[in-house]
């Protein structure tokens, strides 16, 4: 028998085409001068309404193919002229809103679509949006949760108190807990918007094909059927008629599960109209002023808890800034009032958000979508009632846990798939007692009075969360071998660097019997597989990975019944190894999976050595017709996984930082991570993974941060303003050690990772920085994250006792 | 109002690749749309992120921040020039198949022609020299642990293979 490749650290197989330089990423789509370029007229106001447009001096610049803004859009296809799809309703958002194609009377954000021009190129099409002529008449901005929430003036005149949804969810009677309870905190805790940035923006590409009335779009998604299913409603054309491919993508984080953005309607629309392929790249300001952002939530808590720190009740109330629309739904609240609880199980719970306008970038999912917000909630709750008891932040979190023999273990709410939020498995104790030692825990407060006695600051932060991962409702797999023996595997989701034809193929590989370099893996392109979701909520090796692996099960069950016919020997004495079904024992009575694939076609021709080969074997009965009844010709398998709930990650971090007592300058001396997905497919890429979302919480929480002045002006819409990490950010080692608690709910007990690494970063950042600062200052305390040098710096002097 | 073309006399790759584009023609444009070189990729076009980092004469140079007129008569190296003449992958890009150092791939071919620049110039760099060697080129996916051992792999390749 061959390894098993499930659990490798299997080198990656895409990386031979990115190495050189031959990755296909949309704006590498059609290439060359046949192709025309678009770009958008976007508003510089965060608040106005539209009095007049005038494209006039546009027409006469050569090169220019069209310009359209919204009273051009019924024409083109009426459904147009709708307000873009609100894709996820939820009967709490009661006030939901989404914005047009381009504007339709007035703008809600600085950055909003108003005008669309196609050109010979980019920049003749930059070129003409300079001589639109925009008359606005200026309204008074909302920005900012507290403004918002003041209302004293609305982001839209129908939605008052800028309120789009409330929801609430209780289990027990939390406040009564709490007034009864032995010992009682509140807190106000506060997290500011970031955004994904992936380093490629968005893109599409779009061709019409009048000989056989097609579309084929390329979109930088992370979801194609979503946009092939968009598209088809908004330009009136069948889904049957709308191809979307989704090639390499450079990076998603979250932001490309929306759609479908305005540009992708509106190139296809242009590439239909103008008979022209037609390509738009977002650049780099675009993406800060017009694609989403995330994380921007006050949040106040109320806790009461006996004498070991015991949650007897939990009351959360929060409010979630979504800018101006919500198209993405209230997916980002939900999770946070639910992943909340973390580890932990309260013995009562109460839940109360708001989601609220201002005149901002509007909000979808940015990694950790919701969790981030959560796990600091809890966890700064974690380190309060700890310090107000004197006790040790583990042990306060330890008496608080899930324990292994509660699983499954049901919190009473509903999650964000509209499930019940219960928990399919975990270990919390034995994963604090890996993070413990993983930072050297009770070593720790010898070093920091060493260190303190020297004059230097040095503190440590821990935090637990749980994630829930792999939501449905679905995701399909096929796979087919070749003539050759060379299998082809296709999923509907799409890739954005999570290595997934890697392993994909691991797992077609150990199923079927075959060499992983005979495997091929295509995702997000609908003509190979038509019904798919998306890549997003740490789902896609749960749930891909779990339908490939039942695709492969079934194609190997057909190519097993096929050559026990042709080598007269019974299924059970066969076994798959490196493409070749053999006889156990007997090596010689054998055929390849190439021969079987001939074989299960009964076409007449023969084209190939396969089909010559195949001659020697006869299959099918021959009093009956050539495909029997329940089969079907070909090797091929098909089959879909939906699970009944998401499955529970779960993960705890620790930091050592250390702080410059003149300069507050915040240094990381050691980042700790123990992790649990389940089953590990490839080690490699889990911590890479890890590796990524823990640079990307570092980011989070000591430098990015969307500068909104009250204007509504975003003041930091680049790279050199908006900090992104370097590797000068970034600690030389990220410590990473697994647990594995397989999933009971998929074939492969597997759990997502994708998100895990920067959950807990603001959690575990503020309880690190708050404890060196300590050392000098007993009373500090941090409320609201992101945190920079310069801001605690001023932090310090603000709580200092004059 | 025809924009003048003017004519730049480039060699890309050990080749000869004559352009005509007007003046305002980005150096990473001419590359990707003109030459059809898709390899090297645009993360800001305002010079901050590396990923269009190509070699000028063996320099590394922002392709963003770069007039294509402006290189008439050099030489530039892309990603697409980067392995060996037998087709193989180079060192660099070996190393980091090896050690994991690209996941969406987007940010790669800038690091890639970044530190063949820099092992040229510093074949056996320190752990510092060859974080140091990275630092001024971002990477959204990797969390650069596995770039900066990447770096590392590549001095060694380097220096086991033949020279
Ligand atoms: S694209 Fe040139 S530095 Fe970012
Ligand atoms: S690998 Fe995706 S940005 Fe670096």
């Amino acid at each position: 028998m061959t390894t098993k490749l499930m659990g490798q650290r299997v080198q990656r197989v895409e990386d031979q085409r990115f190495l050189r330089g031959q990755g296909r990423y949309v704006d590498d789509v059609a290439v060359g001068p046949d192709t025309l370029h678009a770009a958008v007229l976007r508003s510089p106001h965060a608040h106005a309404r539209i009095v007049d447009i005038d494209v006039s001096a546009v027409l006469d610049v050569e090169g220019v193919h069209a310009v359209w803004t919204y009273d051009d859009l019924a024409d083109l296809s009426p459904p147009m002229a709708e307000p873009l799809p609100l894709l996820i309703p939820h009967p709490a958002l009661t006030h939901g809103r989404t914005q047009f194609a381009l504007a339709k009377d007035e703008v809600n954000y600085m950055g909003e679509a108003i005008a669309f021009v196609v050109a010979e190129d980019r920049y003749v099409a930059e070129d003409a949006l300079a001589r639109i002529r925009v008359d606005y008449e200026l309204l008074p901005p909302v920005v900012g949760i507290p403004a918002a929430r003041a209302a004293a003036h609305l982001v839209h005149e129908d939605v008052p108190g800028n309120v789009g949804a409330r929801l609430e969810q209780e289990v027990g009677d939390a406040r009564a807990a709490i007034a009864t309870a032995p010992h009682r905190l509140e807190l106000d805790l506060t997290v500011e918007r970031s955004s994904c940035q992936p380093m490629e923006g968005r893109g599409v590409v779009a061709r019409w094909d009048p000989d056989v009335n097609r579309l084929t779009a390329w979109s930088s998604t992370q979801t194609s059927t979503g946009v092939r299913a968009a598209v088809a409603v908004k330009l009136g054309l069948d889904l049957g008629q709308v191809d979307v491919i989704t090639p390499d993508v450079g990076g998603g984080f979250g932001v490309k599960i929306n759609h479908p953005w305005p540009e992708e309607l509106l190139v296809p629309l242009a590439a239909r109209a103008l008979g022209r392929t037609v390509k738009f790249t977002e650049d780099r300001r675009e993406h800060f002023i017009s694609t989403a952002h995330e994380r921007g939530q006050e949040q106040h808590i109320e806790v009461g808890f006996d004498d070991d720190g015991r949650l007897l009740g939990l009351s959360v109330e929060f409010w979630h800034d979504h800018g101006a629309y919500t198209p993405y739904g209230l997916i980002v609240p939900i999770i946070t009032s639910t992943q909340l609880l973390g580890p932990y199980k309260p013995q009562s719970y109460r839940v109360v958000f708001e989601s609220i306008y201002t005149n901002t970038v509007m909000v979808t999912p940015y990694r950790g979508a919701g969790r981030p917000q959560a796990c600091f909630a809890m966890e700064r709750t974690m380190d309060a009632i700890a310090q107000y008891l004197g006790k040790d932040r583990t042990e306060v979190r330890a008496v608080n846990f899930i324990q292994p023999d509660e699983f499954p273990y049901d919190h009473g709410l509903v999650f964000q798939d509209g499930r019940e939020l219960e928990y399919d498995s975990g270990d919390y104790p034995a994963m604090l007692e890996k993070i413990r030692a993983l930072v050297n825990w009770d070593e720790f407060p010898a070093y920091q009075a060493e260190m303190a006695a020297q004059g230097r600051r040095v503190g440590i932060g821990l935090a637990c969360y749980v994630e829930g991962t792999g939501v449905g409702p679905y995701e399909g797999a096929h796979v087919h071998v070749e003539t050759s023996g060379k299998v082809k595997v296709a999923t509907g989701l799409t890739t954005q660097g999570q290595g997934h034809a890697t392993v994909f193929a691991q797992l077609v590989a150990d199923e079927l019997g075959v060499r992983l370099e005979d495997v091929e893996v295509v995702t997000g392109d609908t003509r190979r597989m038509p019904y798919a979701v998306g890549t997003f909520a740490s789902r896609a090796a749960v749930m891909s990975g779990s339908a490939i692996h039942l695709a492969a099960k079934r194609t190997k069950e057909k190519a097993l019944r096929i050559a026990a016919e042709a080598l007269e020997v019974d299924e059970k004495d066969l076994q798959i190894v490196d493409g070749v079904v053999s006889v156990i024992g007997l090596p010689e009575a054998a055929i390849d999976l190439g021969t079987i694939s001939v074989l299960s076609n009964p076409l007449r021709y023969a084209f190939d050595e396969a089909s010559k080969a195949a001659t020697q074997f006869s299959v099918g009965d021959p009093g009956k017709p050539p495909v029997a009844e329940d089969d079907e010709p070909g090797l091929e398998g098909k089959d879909f996984y939906s699970p009944e709930r998401a499955t529970f990650a779960s993960g705890m971090h620790a930091v050592i930082v250390e702080t410059d007592p003149e300069t507050a300058e915040i240094s990381i001396l050691k980042y700790a991570v123990v992790h649990d997905c389940g089953n590990l497919i490839n080690p490699m890429i889990v911590e890479g993974q890890i590796h990524g979302g823990v640079a990307q919480g570092i980011g989070g929480a000591l430098y990015e941060r969307m500068a909104y002045d009250e204007s509504g002006q975003l003041l930091n819409a680049s790279f050199m303003d908006f900090l992104i990490p370097y590797v000068t950010e970034i600690p030389d080692r990220i410590e990473i050690d697994h647990l594995e608690t397989p999933s009971p709910l998929n074939p492969l007990g597997i759990k997502g990772a994708g998100e895990a690494g920067v959950i807990p970063s603001a959690a575990v950042f503020a309880a690190a920085i708050e404890d060196a600062e300590r050392t000098a200052l007993p009373g500090f305390g941090i409320t609201a994250m992101p945190i920079s040098p310069s801001e605690l710096f001023a932090l310090r002097h603000h709580q200092e006792p004059s | 109002m025809t924009e003048e073309l003017l004519d730049v006399r480039l060699s890309v790759n050990g080749t000869p690749r004559p352009l005509r584009v007007p003046a305002r023609r980005l150096l990473s444009d001419a590359l990707r749309h003109d030459l059809g070189l898709t390899g090297t990729h645009v993360g800001c076009e305002h010079g901050v992120c590396g990923a269009c980092t190509v070699l000028l004469d063996g320099r590394p140079v922002r392709s963003c921040l770069v007039l294509a007129v402006s290189v008439d008569g050099q030489e530039v190296t892309t990603v697409e020039g980067l392995a060996e003449p037998d087709g193989s992958l180079g060192p660099v890009q070996q190393a980091f198949a090896e050690c994991h150092g690209l996941q969406c791939g987007f940010c790669t071919p800038g690091f890639l022609t970044t530190i063949t620049a820099g092992l040229r110039d510093n074949p056996s760099p320190t752990h510092e020299e060859a974080r140091e060697m990275v630092a001024g080129n971002l990477c959204r996916c990797t969390g650069y642990q596995n770039i900066v051992k990447a770096v590392e792999r590549a001095a060694e390749i380097g220096a086991e293979g033949p020279s």
